[in-house]
């Protein structure tokens, strides 16, 4: 069936990128455009998600090429559930970015990027073919260089080359990966790889193969021992910048190694006994950055790569229960982590500094504000009934079924440290006194001269993502059902190879 | 010459769909065409020959490009099939989407080429 519908994510992204290309010079019609486009985005993915949700999984065949010759595009519930949350990102980021970017970034192109790397993330959420997804990933990196340069600091060239030679490395792995598959099975559309990968009797060489692509996207999605680009540049760009990456960039890299895991390799105890022992490492790594850190953004940065390792060991443990709490997990920090870096452009624009040491008596300023991001920041250790809390609940579950107690360790050190840390960072930020201020430094307050429309500018993307977070703790069941119904596709992957190659295939 | 290489390299675009050749050479023969005029008249001469900044052509072929690839869509056959005319025209042959698609490269590729050499070309002087 023809059915285009589900590539107009990628569509709408690439046509706001050109029409914003057309107001090169002029940031205020810019900003309305980028707006726009990532509302109609929205959308879009509403639709698409809704479609997927009540009439099962879609195709596209690139040019009417039939798979697996041609390219085909797939949204099923986990793709779409993808692209959801990241127009949901979109949208926010692209509004908290109308002020909260400086006017010089605009100038050289900062939205018409922000929606080329959109465009390259709904696109690696929704092909269905290996090497497709590896161009979507180099349109993903392209664009967030281009990100990670603009402004031409000094910290952040040196964050951008740290993030660049990582990130080559992983596409070579990632490039490496696909070519051996493709020389073992003369395939690259990832349904038939699927069937062609399960027959194969040489099970060491699959393994391998297996490792070059762990290895391809544990560097893009920050897993042990290839974690530490992601602190030592995710502090650099500008808050909004800041948000996409830890929201939306590791996540890819998630989402890959779940297609991949779970569609093409099946994991046997090697493959899961890795992933675990992995997942465990990430978490402690993460753990004792956070711990130690004093400023905020870098905090949330190694926040992040510990919160990887709790969807990873899910992925590892490979029950149907783990990987439903590993998915939740995911939705969750998606919205999350875009939203904590907002926060943390937000304390910056407040008070001028990223320092925890010399912030204070922000809930004695803004206490309304400061209960939105107490939300967010509660969310984010899990406190019941908060969106943290759920997952765990699976992924508790899940340890105790297959006796993992190391990674439950791992995990309850995790959240605890993620506990100590919040706490932390509320009294130190909010709750204490403004302390005194060595000689020579003052506070620069960017946020009170900003007219009212600004303001809420500012604040209304923050708002508008802890809702979201507060509808995914408080409705959990709707959430959770999705991520079962995705948990169990992983399971029984026979609906999407019927769905990309036919219905009589299937072995 | 600049009218001649800008004549060959509109060849070189038409013949690409056969042959060797195609919007991204045909383009670069283009931004040739004008670097050439420039070293010898200046780049404020060039630049006032183009009309407008050559930055201002990357969004016009990126527009033709992306909207020959969703043209299948408003016909109801999937994204980036290649649509034909039926009738062929006299000198050029028949038409297909992929043309539109590599006229876009075309001025896209002059654009970018011309935009980075007179950046570089202006700064230094």
């Amino acid at each position: 069936m023809i059915d285009n519908t589900l590539i107009f994510p990628v569509i709408v992204h690439l046509f706001t990128a050109i029409v914003l290309l057309f107001f090169w010079r002029k940031t205020v019609a810019q900003r309305i455009i980028s707006i726009a486009g990532s509302l109609i985005a929205m959308l879009l993915a509403v639709r698409l998600f809704t479609m997927v949700w009540n009439d099962g999984i879609r195709t596209m065949q690139a040019a009417g090429w039939d798979a697996p010759f041609g390219i085909t595009f797939v949204a099923d519930v986990f793709s779409s559930m993808m692209v959801l949350l990241t127009a949901f990102s979109g949208v926010a980021v692209s509004t908290y970015s109308a002020t909260g970017v400086a006017r010089g970034r605009m100038l050289y192109g900062y939205f018409p990027i922000f929606h080329l790397l959109l465009m390259g993330l709904n696109g690696a959420f929704l092909t269905g073919d290996i090497f497709n997804l590896y161009v979507w990933f180099e349109v993903i990196i392209i664009a967030s260089f281009v990100f990670m340069t603009l402004g031409g600091r000094k910290a952040q060239i040196e964050g951008a080359v740290k993030y660049m030679a990582m990130n080559i490395l992983a596409s070579t792995f990632f490039l490496t990966g696909i070519a051996i598959l493709y020389g073992i099975t003369g395939t690259l559309n990832m349904a038939d790889l699927s069937l062609k990968i399960g027959a194969l009797e040489n099970r060491k060489l699959v393994d391998i193969t297996a490792i070059f692509f762990i290895i391809g996207f544990g560097i893009k999605s920050a897993v042990f021992p290839l974690y530490f680009w992601l602190p030592s540049s995710y502090h650099t760009p500008p808050s909004a910048v800041a948000a996409v990456f830890g929201g939306l960039l590791t996540k890819v890299g998630i989402y890959a190694l779940f297609r991949m895991f779970t569609l093409i390799f099946i994991p046997d105890d090697f493959l899961t006994t890795l992933l675990v022992v992995l997942a465990i490492f990430t978490i402690i790594t993460g753990t004792f950055g956070a711990v130690i850190k004093n400023n905020i953004r870098r905090v949330f940065s190694y926040l992040i790569v510990c919160h990887i390792g709790f969807m990873v060991g899910g992925l590892g443990m490979y029950s149907e229960i783990a990987l439903t709490g590993a998915l939740l997990y995911l939705f969750h920090d998606i919205m999350v982590k875009t939203n904590i870096f907002l926060i943390a452009g937000l304390i910056r624009k407040l008070r001028g500094t990223m320092n925890m040491d010399k912030l204070g008596g922000l809930y004695k300023e803004y206490p309304l504000l400061s209960l939105v991001i107490a939300l967010v920041l509660f969310s984010l250790v899990g406190v019941p009934p908060l969106s943290g809390f759920w997952p765990k609940i699976y992924l508790f579950e899940a340890g105790f079924i297959d006796a993992q107690y190391a990674l439950l360790a791992a995990i309850i050190v995790g959240s605890f440290a993620t506990l100590y840390v919040i706490a932390k960072l509320w009294a130190k930020v909010f709750w204490k006194d403004q302390p005194e201020l060595p000689d020579g430094e003052s506070l620069r307050d960017e946020f009170k001269p900003l007219n009212r429309f600004r303001k809420s500018l500012l604040v209304a993307p923050i708002v508008f993502l802890a809702a979201i977070t507060l509808y995914i703790g408080l409705a959990a069941e709707n959430i959770t059902a999705v991520a079962q119904h995705i948990a169990h596709e992983m399971k029984d992957v026979s609906p999407y190879i019927e769905a990309v190659l036919g219905p009589n295939v299937s072995p | 010459m600049l009218p001649i290489l800008l004549l060959f390299s509109l060849f070189i675009l038409l013949r690409g769909h056969y042959y060797p050749g195609g919007g991204f050479v045909g383009g670069l023969i283009a931004a040739i065409a004008f670097v050439l005029h420039s070293f010898t008249n200046g780049t404020d001469d060039t630049l006032k020959l183009l009309r407008v900044h050559p930055s201002a052509f990357i969004p016009v072929g990126l527009g033709i490009a992306a909207l020959s690839m969703f043209a299948p869509m408003l016909v109801g056959q999937p994204v980036m099939t290649g649509l034909w005319f039926n009738e062929p025209f006299p000198v050029i042959g028949l038409i297909g989407s992929a043309l539109f698609f590599d006229i876009g490269v075309y001025i896209v590729v002059v654009g970018v080429v011309l935009t980075i050499l007179f950046t570089i070309s202006q700064y230094s002087e």
